[in-house]
């Protein structure tokens, strides 16, 4: 009986329950852990019994099944995937309120275990890169691109709901484990030796390394897929330099996406046979060598950074163009920076690891080449402001994000360039400043470009518009708390703060965790506002339907915008509908 | 952290955006960190710090001030002038370009010889000989074993003012970082490999020192103290070390070797554990100690003979497997094997 009870679940127990340690030990720190853990993990049983009451409760699950999970339609797989990102956004935030929150209260302590907090910055990172980021950019690529390019759906629908199964099924994995945890505390970077069976035997870095693997499998097909799409289904007349700029951004996505995502799935994937198969090729004995696994992530870490920013890039360019009621400033400049910064972004990765010991050849060599980076992306922020120069700007929601962006972003290019530089990276490395500047990138940058095409293209996904008030509202949480949450741990950084700490002892932080954890709370409200936005905008959806009282039927403000973007003329009625 | 407060005066001159991030955070001049130098490193950082800020906001401020003033010049509702066709301009395409290239161009030049001027490998010139320190990063604690004295401490770093330090590291777990933010630059410290580090205290002085990189649930415990005290009393550190310290035998190793703070060893070891601060001195050490660990092999308990240590080309001397047999350092003890040895939790 004990051996087939064994062979059906291993090494779960029932200690696997996040409330399991609480019953046998009493002590304060046990059962708030314990209490929030319970909670977490009642959320997703609760909310997955919820949408399966909800689908039944509505008779929707033959409309559901046929419908959208079996749909190899680019536009309902590109939602699908949006879906997914949410939701993930919603937890990857409520995580980080709680780990600023321990910040805040950490001087000697904190609420929080060091084991939670681990798993909390593990899974904030992983998600908010692999589950939110990634199926968000892809979600938006795979609605847009091919309705700019006029093609009737990506090359290879199938492969497209492929792609969408294993993200989901990553995604997936990663809520189970708040169920049955724990997770890795390696963070979402998972560096050897420390993920290794010798000093992690627990199933925490197996969920990881699934997840990941999972995740970037899924990444690599859709870059195929959108790749070969740009190429081979351009409508008749749609040529290269006529694509619209955030097709352009999608391809440079996509091949970067074909040739940075496979060295992760390497090495999660070494990482799996060293741990189940006792190979040795991270280990730290028996000619392992953890430095491999550093280069192999890197390989895929920095192009990462460009697959994330270079659709937001396109987004804004859309934005900019479209609410100032004028051609984008540049085409052929913006297109040739995208391919520069793509390029580049292949040839710096060393950066993320200057203090392991390498020659100060190298490290300056790979410090310039990052600054290189900083030319193409420094004028594709003038030519977004000689964009709105001379034109009429419309402060719409997708416009207040793009004002957001261009203004914090070019702080966070500043704060790359700082860290690019060697002999300052040796201070502020592994600091609160390296979290501070990834946040000022992918915030503003990545998050902000996500939002405001929403906002933008949402119309023509569903027919109506998204309410504005709360759009604002939201908007301006964002930038807000972004502001208060992140600029504080630049201070903190120079300080010498380390990231990942759940608690420190240096009384001069104080103020400024406690600064970041308010902001943290700013972001929550713009969360909150994110969600009354979408409740409001379903629940009027018959008085902001874009069809009402129109004669041409689709009054696409969106696609004008891009359409003169790429100097495509335009009938005199379409035209109007920007001015 | 220390009461320099009429240099750190000075430097708030020289410095206002510094003068006014200290002023926020109301801590004047004990702002721990780089941004309160205590050593040449730290300085000639903080230095390039506020030099690369400079050159970058040629770039970065008219952004910050053109944005809102194109966007309320341009307004939906004036009436300034509309041009929604315009979208080329060759010379400010040539500025666009131009600009950024000729800043990174010096930049460039600049880091370069930085890079180079501030490599942590690079030995810092002085009118003495460097000290010599051998770090080895535990889980969650540092060792620190001072070759030429023949002692060994764990929780407090004691180095003379003044005078160039010369670090040797290792890790006998996991990938950690060492770092003393007041004096300078932080380097990752690798099982089987060793790195080197150089610094130099300008000012007696204690200074915060920890670990950067995660490494299990004791990592933000894993803090040493940093005093910099001048050359007599460094002697007499040394001096007292000798005398009251007790041997860094397989027992006391032992009690190192497993999980736990500084706290943890010094109540294994029976000393008072009411001051985190406190240093836990070892009066005698193992000879070849560092590089036995660095290897990998079993440390020969008995064995007082010195090891030479033997270091690769690379400058990331990498002691590998068992094809490197022959490249350990510890090949001559006969006893060398390479399986993994007591010290690994």
């Amino acid at each position: 009986m004990s051996d087939a009870m064994s062979s059906i679940f291993g090494r779960l127990g029932w200690d696997a329950l996040p409330f399991w340690s609480m019953l046998h030990d009493h002590s304060p720190m046990t059962l708030i852990n314990g209490v929030i853990a319970t909670g977490a993990a009642g959320m997703v049983v609760l909310g997955a019994l919820a949408a399966i009451v909800l689908v039944s409760w509505l008779g929707k699950w033959k409309y559901l099944w046929s419908e959208w999970l079996t749909s190899p339609d680019h536009k309902k797989i590109g939602i699908m995937f949006i879906v997914i990102a949410l939701v993930m956004l919603a937890r990857a935030i409520i995580e980080a309120v709680f780990m600023r929150a321990q910040q805040a209260v950490g001087l000697d302590g904190g609420f929080l275990t060091a084991e939670h907090f681990g798993e909390l910055f593990t899974t904030h990172g992983t998600i908010m890169v692999f589950f939110m980021a990634m199926p968000f950019l892809t979600g938006i690529i795979n609605y847009v691109m091919p309705l700019q390019i006029g093609a009737r759906d990506l090359s290879f629908p199938v492969l497209n709901q492929v792609s969408l199964g294993l993200t989901a099924a990553g995604a997936a994995l990663v809520m189970i484990s708040l169920v049955l945890a724990p997770f890795s505390t390696g963070g979402w970077t998972g560096y050897p030796p420390f993920t290794e069976l010798s000093y992690n035997p627990g199933a925490g870095v197996d969920y990881w390394i699934w997840a990941v693997t999972l995740s970037t499998l899924s990444s690599t097909l859709t870059g195929i897929n959108f790749a070969v799409t740009i190429f081979k289904k351009r409508a008749p007349g749609m040529k290269l330099f006529r694509m619209p700029l955030f097709t352009w951004t999608a391809l440079c996505t996509a091949i970067l996406m074909i040739f940075g995502m496979p060295p992760l799935t390497v090495a999660t994937g070494l990482l799996a046979l060293d741990r189940y198969l006792d190979f040795h090729m991270f280990t730290t004995d028996l000619g392992g060598n953890m430095m491999n696994y550093v280069n192999l992530f890197w390989a895929f870490g920095h192009p990462e950074v460009y697959i994330l920013i270079l659709p937001p890039f396109g987004i804004f360019s859309e934005v900019f163009a479209t609410f100032s009621g004028k051609r984008i400033y540049g085409y052929k400049i913006l297109v040739i920076a995208t391919m520069c910064i793509a390029v580049l972004s292949f040839t710096v990765w060393l950066h993320h690891f200057f203090t392991m010991g390498q020659s100060a050849h190298i490290n300056a060599a790979f410090g310039i080449a990052t600054m290189l980076i900083g030319i193409p992306t420094g004028v594709k922020v003038y030519d977004w402001m000689l964009t709105m120069y001379r034109g009429r700007i419309r402060l719409s929601v997708p416009m207040v994000y793009a004002i957001g962006f261009i203004m914090l972003f070019v702080l966070g290019g500043m704060t790359g360039i700082i860290l690019a530089t060697p002999s300052v990276d040796y201070q502020i490395h592994n600091s609160l400043f390296l979290v501070a500047h990834f946040h000022n990138m992918l915030i503003p940058g990545l998050l902000f470009g996500m939002l405001s095409a929403t906002n933008f293209w949402f119309p023509k996904a569903f027919g109506f518009r998204l309410e504005e008030r709360w759009g604002y509202r939201a908007a301006f949480c964002w930038i807000i708390g972004f502001m208060l949450a992140f600029f504080p741990l630049y201070v903190l950084g120079l300080m010498g703060m380390p990231r990942r700490s759940v608690a420190y002892f240096e009384p001069q932080y104080l103020p400024w965790t406690i600064m970041a954890g308010i902001g943290a709370l700013v972001i929550l409200c713009a969360l909150l506002c994110l969600l009354l936005q979408l409740w409001v905008s379903i629940r009027d959806r018959h008085a902001n339907n874009v069809f009402v009282g129109d004669p041409l039927g689709w009054p696409d403000a969106g696609m004008v915008g891009l359409l003169t973007a790429a100097g495509i003329q335009l009938p005199g009625a379409a035209r109007d509908l920007q001015h | 952290m220390t009461g320099q407060g009429k240099h750190s005066l000075q430097r708030n001159r020289l410095y206002p955006l510094f003068a006014s991030l200290i002023l926020l955070s109301g801590c004047r001049a004990d702002m721990p960190g780089f941004m309160n130098p205590q050593g040449p490193i730290a300085q000639a950082q903080r230095h390039h710090f506020w030099v690369i800020i400079a050159l970058v906001m040629i770039v970065v401020i008219p952004v910050i001030i053109q944005t809102p003033l194109i966007l309320w010049r341009y307004r939906y509702r004036g009436h300034a002038v509309y041009r929604p066709k315009w979208d080329m301009s060759r010379w400010l395409d040539i500025i666009m370009w131009a600009v950024p290239i000729l800043i990174v161009a010096i930049l460039g030049v600049y880091i370069w010889r930085q890079t180079h001027e501030l490599d942590p490998y690079r030995p810092i010139a002085g009118d003495q000989p460097p000290l010599e320190v051998q770090v080895v990063g535990y889980d969650w604690k540092w060792l620190f074993i001072y070759p030429e004295q023949g002692i060994a401490t764990l929780g407090q770093l004691v180095v003379p003012v003044d005078r160039p330090i010369s670090f040797e590291l290792t890790s006998a777990t996991v990938l950690q970082s060492f770092f003393i933010p007041a004096l300078g630059s932080q380097i990752d410290v690798m099982n089987r490999m060793v790195t080197r580090l150089h610094l130099e205290a300008d000012h007696p002085g204690r200074f915060e020192g920890k670990n950067m990189q995660y490494n299990g649930e004791g990592f933000h415990r894993q803090r040493f103290v940093t005093r910099a005290v001048d050359d007599d009393a460094f002697n007499d550190f040394v001096q007292r070390t000798r005398e009251q310290g007790q041997p860094l035998d397989r027992d006391a190793y032992a009690i190192i070797a497993q999980k736990g703070d500084n706290r943890d060893v010094a109540r294994e070891l029976g000393l008072n554990t009411d001051d985190t601060d406190a240093v836990i001195r070892f009066s005698t050490v193992p000879d070849g100690l560092f590089h036995t660990i660095m290897a990998g092999s079993p440390i020969d308990w008995s064995a007082m003979t010195i090891t030479p240590p033997q270091q690769g080309t690379t400058r990331t001397s990498v002691i590998g497997g068992p094809s490197d047999n022959d490249t350990a350092p510890s090949s001559d003890h006969p006893s060398s094997s390479h399986d993994r040895k007591e010290a690994q939790p």
